[in-house]
This record gives C-alpha cells, structure tokens and sequence, in this order.
C-alpha cells in the first residue's frame, strides 16, 4: 500500500517508543474528581446537580440547551461536594463539579444498550452521541453530534477517521487501535450511518504498522470501509491534510470538511461512540498518554475525566527531578501548564514532561529570510510576511494574506532557525482580524 | 521537582537548526573555493581572504558596539560576507583595498539597514560595487607577480582570446580569487544542498538562462557558464538568503531576471563581467517578486 501524503509539512522527533508497547491499563479510581462543566467547543451548559446531591457513575450533571454543546457525566459514583471555579488545561476559568468517590461505582447513565446498528435510525444514533456527551478526543472537544448532523443541503459520501496521531510522543490512538479495533469500527459504521456517509476511511500514519494491521483485520469483511497507510509527517492528522491526503480534496477557506462531504473524526471518538451505543456508556473515562523523560514510568492510561493531572503524574512514577514542563497533549500544539492542579477534561490525551535540556532557553533573533516557514506551512501561507503584518497591526493585509486559514499547527515555529515564535504572532493576528469583523457586524 | 514549571505558548519542540549553523555551514562551503584561491595564487591568496574577513567582522562588532545592540559576530554572518567580498576581488588588489571594501560592505550594505535579516542587497556585492565604483583600475588588474591573469571573459571581450573548457571548469584561469574554480564551488554547494540550507530553484533558473540565452545568440555557452563570475554569483550571492525572495515562483523569476541581465551586459553591454549588477538589480525587485507569487493557500478561492 502506498502511503500518502499532504504537500509541506515538517519531520519532528516522533519519541513514540516511550510508550507505543505498553497497554493501556485502567488509572486507579480517584477519591475525587473536579470535573469543569465546559468540555467543548460552543454554548456554556448548567449544571444538573447541587452541593451535596449522591450522582451516579455516568449520571448527567450538566446539559445546555443550545445544538451546539454536549453535557457532561459523573466520572464515580460518589456526593456533590462542591461546584467551585477552576482553570481547565486550556486556562479557562470555569464552572467545575466536585465529586467525592463513593466506595463502588453504579452505573447509571440512562442509556439503552444495542447490540446492533440496524435497530437504530439516523437520528437516534445522533441522539445517542448527544446524550452520551461525546467531543472530539483529538483535543478539539467540538461536538460529535453537531459534526454528523448533515443540514439538508449538504451530502456526505466520506466518513474519515483520523489515526494519524501526528503529534509526537503520544501513543493513545495507536493503543486504542491496537486494543479496541473493532469496536473504533463498529463506531465508524455508527457515525457512517448518522451522517448518511455510505464509505469510511481509516487513515493512519506509516509509524504505527500494528495499528495498521490490527484495524485492516477488524475492517477486513467491510468492503465500504478501507484503511490506509499515510506518510509519516506533521500535521498530518489536521484535518484539511488528512482530506487532501486520503480523497484529494480541499477544504474551502473558512469551510469545513462537510463542505467537500466529509465528516472527520478521531479513532478513540470512533470508539467512544461504540461504548455509547453498544454499552450504554456515556464518556466519563477515556485514554491517555503520560509520557516524556522527565516522567518515571511512561505509560497509558484509562482515567476518569476529572483526574487532577498531578494524580495522573503520580501514577506514572512522578515527576524527576529533571522535569522542567509540564504539557496537556502534544509538543507541537499542546498547552504548557503552570502547575499539576489541573483537572483533566475530554480531550486530555496526553501529559508530556520535558526535561531542561529539553526546553532550551529559544532566544529568538532577527529573521533572515530563509523562507523554511513558507516551505513548511501546510496550509500554503508566508507566516514571515504574516508576522510582519501582525507586528504592524496591518489588518486589511492580515486577511487579504489568508492568516484566517492558519491552523496553528507550529511548523512554521518549530523550522525557524531564528527561534522566532511565528505562530504565537499568528494567533495575535487572526484575533486582530477577527476582532474587525465583530465590530464591522 | 524543586523549581517553578516553565511556561511558553506550543511548539514546545524546535528543530535543531539556527542562524549561527546555517551561516557557518555557508563559511565551510566556501572553503573549497577558497583553497582553490589559495593553490592558484598562492599567500596572495590568503592576505586578501584574512583581510576581508578581519575588516567585516570588525567592522560589524563597531557598529553593534556603537549601536548598543547585542554582540553577536559569533553568528557567521559577517565572516560570509567578508570571505564572499575577497573571493570577488583580483588577486592583486591591494590590501588596504579590500579591507575598505569590507567595511563598505558590512557598513552600508547591511548595518545601515539594521543589521542581519534587514539589507536589501546582498552586502558583499555592495562593498564590491563600491569598490568598482572608487577604484575601477585596481579592480580590473590582473596581473600577479608580473604574469597576467585576465578573466577568461575579459580576454574574450577585449582581446577575442578563447580559453580551454576544462581549464575553465576547475579553475586553471585568470579572475578574481573564487571565480576561477566552478568545481571547487559547486562543492561547496552541494553541501549546503546536502544539509538543506540553501534553495537550488534560483541558480538553477540564473544559470539555466545565461546557458539558453548566450547559446541563443551565438555565443559559447560552456564559455560562459564557467568564464566569469557566474557561477560564485549564481551559487552563493543570489541566493542570499535575506536578499532573495521567499517563496517558489519568486525564486525561479528571480533567478531568470539575474540570469537575462547577465546575458543582456555581457553581450551586448560596456562591462565583461554582469552578474554583480544582474543580481543587485534583482535584489531591489525582491519585495515586489514576493508580493506577486503569493502562493495559494490551502481552500483560497482567488
């Protein structure tokens, strides 16, 4: 099979093999989670439950009313101890649920079990994703239900899952590729079927050839779903690269995937979808990697959302003494955090520690040109000239210049020879340029 | 853990590659050439070299001094271009000479802008084109302990002489210091090719054309590909980074424009030589070349 590819892109360290073998294993049960009640992108919800109120295992205790969000579960059964402001891992300040751990779980979630899609409609599968709270696990956290709910007007012949798993160190999808592949393919025929999409695309980066071969296995009597191998390259598992790589399509500018007819979706999503529908089992837990040299004992786990990072770090043997940053998700997009009191939220899927020598001190000197920024943009922009337009607060240029289209992926940061944090610029562009349109609207 | 976690916004990752590698591989990549100028004239050789660079480093360190900027002639630009002034100069300037040029070079060619990643033209060529400018007779002689070493390109223009192609290839001819040797300098750039700092798109485009354009008007092409100062220009001047233009097209179009203005002087205008002025002539339209080959990013509708 031939692997393929996005044009541009950059070749980072992988360091996958800190923890591609080991299995994923359940994290012990925490005595208590903080779980925030805004896990994804779009409208706030309200909570369900109040101070000193006994929730079950999966039990809903915060909904909203708009299309756009998705609720949130009890991770343990336990009592409402409090519901208190704390800072997310993308340091937001937000409302959290505080649960004290009872001494057993009971399962609760309201959710039929269905052994099968064919006593499922369309609809009733999307309801399911709904109310089972599933977001993106990639680490967008945008509702799944929304990304199936295809308007009218629009058609859908691709169902894309994403196993690329670009960022480097992370190991979670390849795990659960490894471990769970058929369940992440009864969930791609689920969200097939909710979608209406007749075809499914498993694509998965070329340096994980057991994923491969486990999810070939699991697909091999679906002759409308394929697997396919893609060239080991970052950001291939953006979305507009895996499009363009997988069916040669393009994304319009300011579009999304279901503008060409597609719906893309990450494998432990997939997955989670089958545990929704199969088990009755809304996302109250899900996989991580916790990973780098300045950890103990690398490994994956299988956490409570809600799990403070510093409890996840313990489990992983704890910090060195060499540990000098501490990232939610990857290094190429993930967040530095300020310290380990951090709940994790749905799309946690990483904690990477990094050594000092590591996280050499990037002074940034001045640009010379070299244009290794404009040949590794995957999106096809000039970050150079961008930043200058940012630096200048040259606004009309900033979008006539597409910074709009920026994904954030940081190859242009990560080639600079200047150190420069073109990027970090870029984000302050496209906030000034989105800060005109609101106020020409 | 006993101190404070670090916090910066992603990529938390950088490549290992830095200005300070990238100018220091150019420096190594010059080598060759400038051994090459060393073996075929000799300690002449070697002053000219130790004194452009002496001049361009010093004269970087005063201006940074002065200007209360940071230190930093550890990065290797200005000993790129020192080494890229001397090796465009005759073997027989006089020392003094070049170490002005050195001084032009890094003075108005690059500090007057604001230092690295700031000058618009490529400031080894701006010290040489001053010094063309100032001492036109210096510049031209060649001769050396009494034997004359005309370029291969002068001879032709002047005296109609036509030189060896071999002897053309690695260098057994009269010229400036790193003109001679096409073989030592393509060395030098397929190792920059090699470690990826440097764009073929531009030499490939200058050269390409000088070779189709000579060919097409009756002249010798080989002549004229290995003749002059071409190849040192098309490999190492014109595609100068800070000076040339970011993205893919640009690149090509600037390497054709240098390449139709060498062409254009050497056929037909009063100078032997071209690839100076073709080059410095490019350099000005650099802003304009980037804005109009804009790739098409990813989804844009144009």
């Amino acid at each position: 099979m031939k692997a393929l590819t996005f044009k541009q892109g950059i070749h980072p360290e992988y360091n996958k093999e800190l923890t591609k073998d080991k299995p994923l294993k359940n994290a012990k049960r925490p005595e208590e989670v903080i779980i925030p009640i805004k896990q994804h992108i779009g409208a706030p919800l309200k909570a369900l439950v109040k101070k000193g109120d006994q929730v079950d295992l999966g039990q809903k205790i915060a909904d909203g009313d708009s299309f756009v969000c998705a609720p949130i579960h009890a991770s343990v059964s336990g009592t409402v101890k409090d519901i208190r402001k704390v800072t997310d891992p993308g340091g937001n300040t937000v409302d959290a649920v505080v649960i004290e751990a009872a001494d057993e779980d009971t399962l609760n979630s309201g959710l039929d079990k269905h052994e099968s899609l064919d006593e499922l409609e369309a609809g009733e599968i999307r309801n399911i994703i709904r109310e089972a709270g599933i977001v993106g696990m990639g680490g967008a956290m945008f509702p799944t239900h929304v990304k199936v709910s295809v308007p009218d007007d629009k058609n859908v012949d691709y169902v894309i899952l994403n196993g690329a798993e670009c960022e480097p160190y992370l190991t979670v999808d390849h795990r659960v590729m490894v471990e769970r592949p058929k369940s992440i393919i009864f969930g791609l025929k689920a969200l097939m079927k909710a979608s209406g999409a007749p075809k499914g695309i498993i694509g998965i980066e070329e340096n994980k050839p057991e994923a491969i071969e486990s999810m070939q296995d699991a697909a091999k009597n679906d002759d409308n779903i394929e697997v396919q191998a893609l060239e080991t390259k970052y950001p291939q598992g953006g979305e507009k690269m895996l499009i363009e790589a997988l069916i040669s399509r393009e994304v319009p500018a300011g579009g999304l995937p279901l503008d060409v007819g597609v719906v893309v979706n990450n494998t432990s999503t997939a997955a989670a979808v089958a545990d929704a529908i199969r088990d009755g089992k809304p996302l109250y837990e899900r996989s991580i990697s916790i990973t780098g040299r300045g950890i103990n004992s690398p490994q994956n786990l299988i956490y409570r959302i809600g799990t403070s990072i510093a409890e996840l770090v313990e489990q992983a043997g704890g910090l060195k003494d060499s540990a000098a940053k501490v990232i939610t998700g990857g290094p190429m997009m993930g967040a530095a955090q300020k310290h380990l009191n951090i709940p994790t939220v749905k799309g946690t899927s990483g904690i990477l520690v990094l050594v000092k020598d590591e996280v050499e001190d990037f002074e940034p000197s001045p640009c010379i040109n070299c244009a290794r920024c404009v040949d590794a943009c995957p999106m096809f922009l000039m970050p150079t000239q961008l930043v200058n337009y940012a630096k200048h607060d040259m606004v009309e240029e900033l979008e006539e210049w597409q910074v709009l289209s920026c994904i954030e992926c940081g190859s242009c940061s990560f080639v600079c020879p200047a150190k420069i944090p073109l990027v970090h610029h870029l984000r302050l562009g496209k906030a000034q340029v989105m800060a005109k349109k609101r106020e020409e609207n | 853990m006993n101190n404070e976690l670090i916090v910066t916004s992603s990529p938390h990752v950088r490549s290992q590659d830095s200005v300070k590698k990238i100018m220091w591989s150019v420096v190594l990549a010059l080598l060759p050439a400038v051994f090459a100028a060393v073996y075929f004239f000799k300690a002449r050789a070697i002053s000219v070299v130790l004194t452009a660079v002496v001049g361009a480093v010093l004269t970087e360190y005063i201006f940074q001094k002065v200007r209360n900027k940071k230190i930093a002639i550890d990065d290797g630009s200005a000993v790129v271009t020192g080494l890229l002034l001397a090796l465009t100069l005759p073997p027989s300037i006089p020392l003094w000479t070049a170490f002005f040029g050195s001084v032009v070079a890094i003075g108005l060619g690059k500090q007057v802008f604001g230092g690295i990643g700031q000058n618009p033209f490529n400031p080894a060529l701006v010290g040489r084109a001053f010094l063309t400018a100032a001492y036109p007779v210096l510049m031209t002689t060649w001769t050396v302990d009494g034997v004359s070493t005309a370029t291969p390109l002068s001879k032709m223009k002047m005296d109609g002489i036509a030189t060896d192609t071999w002897n053309l290839f690695v260098g057994q001819i009269g010229g400036s210091l790193g003109e001679t040797s096409a073989l030592a300098l393509l060395l030098g750039f397929a190792y920059l090719l090699y470690k990826g700092y440097v764009n073929w798109r531009i030499p490939l485009a200058m050269v390409g054309t000088v070779f189709v354009g000579t060919f097409a008007f009756g002249a010798d092409p080989i002549f004229h590909l290995f003749g002059g100062g071409l190849m040192l220009g098309a490999l190492f001047m014109a595609t100068d980074m800070v000076s040339s233009p970011t993205t893919k097209n640009g690149r090509w179009i600037f390497g054709l424009g240098a390449g139709l203005l060498v062409v254009v002087i050497r056929l037909w205008g009063g100078y032997p030589e071209g690839v100076m002025y073709s080059i410095l002539l490019m350099n000005t339209a650099v802003p304009l070349i980037d804005r109009y080959t804009r790739p098409r990013s990813l989804g844009e509708v144009k």
